[in-house]
């Protein structure tokens, strides 16, 4: 079948081109981020310092070096103050999330309560709204409590995004009946039940909702840039741009710094983002 | 029967952290912005209707709508047709799948304050792109600062979804049963036949939740825009999230209201019908 050996060196193909497209932008980043400060001028002073004609491309630097990192961590206390900020956000909200999530999830997964559909439809849609949405409704309440400028003005509405509920509900719900039942009869109570059996077996649940939401509140912008106005509570996702303009040198290994985390918390946990994913297409 | 009653509250008490927060943060403010968007801004005397309309004649809202309703229209139809070839395809990588799958999935790791500085080094003026439009001997454009900035703004959208909407695909492929594939086989079909006749009805929902997923992703491109932008970027990628943002700067309450509870119903409007359909499934099982 010789046709059907050309075919899958197409797909293969096709494949591994976008494949490099894909991670093009994280190698850039990591090559350029071991270039010294001279290499870093001379081949991008175009775009960055504007200087030369054309911005260069190499794919390895000629003299690599681990300065601009060095420089990151002596020089540059704002970087960390923001990188800790980042830090505080995300666990805040994630911590926050499981607090409310996973209890709130075994009650659409395992009980029957009179309002039960009308409310999944009001969390169905509060997942699917933009922010620019809930940003006038937010912004009412935080000023209201006197929070505005503050950590928790970014946390507390994080808490209560619903996307969590969705995820952790399809694994609750995908808890054998037969289980719980025995449980039951043995005269274990509702809230033996919930965290004897419920959240042990919803681990992998948990696993996801914590992959998703670092992903998506280390990469926050808007709250932060809507409800912070004081600098020393900006996040990187906020203070990195503005530190890129003015110390060139250690933008790249900041830029690097900066997707670290994130990085390393998709390579660990791959599996359960995918599972993440899957479960949040399944409205 | 007072037991039988309270065994069907018991579900509220492990909602109620959950439900207190919603409601506190979201669901009570929210009534409170449909209030507002029926007042005056200085005496709240009520208005009736003309916040809206002076939302919906605003110059700066047409643009903003205008331009979020064409990104919408050429970001969807472009992401969902690759992402579904390429997962076709991914279906068929056997031993390479799961490299293919972090490799496509990574982006969605990688914040958008970190890709900035790439983006720079490819769109400016004399950046990559640039240079080989230069080598090309065709004239070098500031992209950013040009019609072409839509056309940034959707490839930086594709590039980041990408990954997330293949592992969708990838999740409604894989719940068609195979043997219906090999019985057409069996009577002749080929593999066009195949996915016309069995793969696309089959994938109807999946169509549907990922369109409505990749919607909502597509407000988040706003980082990007912002980030590479700023408040006022060139007016082909000036949308509806920059406006809000510029609005919410001015304080200019009023009209944010009425924009929000308009926004809110186009979105209801996409989901009730389906979670209705999908309601009646759930009782069943």
């Amino acid at each position: 079948m010789r046709n059907h050996s050309v075919r899958r060196w197409v797909i293969r193909g096709i494949l591994s081109a976008v494949f490099s497209i894909m991670v093009f932008p994280l190698f850039m980043l990591l090559v350029n981020s071991l270039m010294g400060k001279q290499e870093l001028l001379k081949t991008f002073g175009a775009v960055l310092a504007d200087s030369g004609e054309y911005a260069g491309m190499r794919i390895f630097p000629a003299y690599p070096t681990l300065r601009a990192y060095v420089r990151l961590l002596l020089d540059s206390p704002e970087y960390f103050t923001a990188f800790w900020n980042s830090m505080i956000q995300t666990a805040g909200v994630i911590f926050g999330q499981l607090l409310a999530a996973v209890p709130a999830a075994w009650a659409f997964a395992q009980f029957h309560f009179p309002g039960k559909r009308i409310l999944w439809l009001v969390y169905m849609i509060l997942m699917i709204l933009p922010f620019q949405v809930t940003m006038v409704s937010g912004y009412l309440v935080l000023n209201a409590a006197g929070l505005m400028d503050t950590r928790a003005a970014v946390i507390l509405p994080g808490i209560f995004s619903t996307l969590p509920v969705f995820i952790l509900r399809k694994t609750f719900a995908g808890i054998p009946g037969e289980i719980l039942e025995a449980a039951r009869i043995d005269g274990a109570g509702d809230l033996r039940i919930f965290f004897g059996i419920g959240i042990p077996l919803g681990v992998p649940g948990i696993f996801s909702v914590i992959v998703l939401s670092f992903l998506e509140y280390w990469n926050a912008i808007e709250q932060p840039m809507t409800y912070l106005k004081t600098k020393s509570l900006w996040p990187l996702s906020l203070y990195l741009p503005q530190m890129i303009g003015s110390e060139t040198a250690a933008a790249f290994a900041a830029s690097i710094v900066t997707l670290l985390p994130a990085v390393l918390l998709f390579f660990w946990g791959q599996a359960y983002l995918e599972q993440g994913i899957v479960a949040s297409g399944r409205l | 029967m007072p037991s039988k009653r309270r065994a069907r509250m018991r579900g509220y008490l492990f909602l109620l952290p959950s439900l207190i927060g919603t409601g506190g943060f979201v669901l009570i403010p929210f009534l409170d912005v449909v209030r507002r968007s029926f007042l005056q801004a200085v005496g709240n005397g009520f208005v009736g209707l003309e916040n809206y309309r002076m939302v919906l004649a605003n110059k700066a809202f047409r643009l903003a709508a205008g331009n979020t309703v064409r990104f919408m229209l050429t970001c969807l139809p472009l992401l969902l047709i690759l992402s579904l070839s390429l997962a076709v395809m991914v279906r068929k990588a056997d031993r390479f799948q799961r490299w293919v799958k972090t490799g496509f999935l990574l982006p969605m790791a990688i914040p958008a304050a970190s890709v900035v500085i790439f983006f720079k080094l490819v769109f400016d003026e004399r950046g990559w792109l640039g240079r080989l439009m230069g080598a090309l001997g065709m004239e070098a454009v500031d992209w950013l600062a040009s019609d072409w900035a839509f056309w940034v703004l959707v490839a930086c959208y594709i590039w980041k979804n990408l990954g997330y909407d293949i592992i969708l695909w990838l999740a409604g492929l894989g719940a068609i049963p195979l043997e219906q594939y090999e019985a057409a086989r069996v009577q002749g079909a080929g593999e066009w036949a195949c996915f016309w006749y069995i793969t696309l009805p089959q994938l109807k929902e999946t169509v549907f939740v990922t369109g409505l997923l990749s919607f909502v992703n597509a407000f988040r491109v706003f980082r990007e825009a912002y980030l590479l932008a700023g408040d006022y970027p060139h007016e082909s990628i000036y949308m509806l999230q920059h406006l809000f943002n510029n609005w919410f700067v001015n304080l200019d309450i009023q009209k944010m209201t009425a924009a929000a509870v308009m926004l809110v119903m186009v979105t209801g409007a996409a989901i009730v019908p389906l979670s209705i359909g999908k309601g009646e499934m759930d009782e069943k099982s």
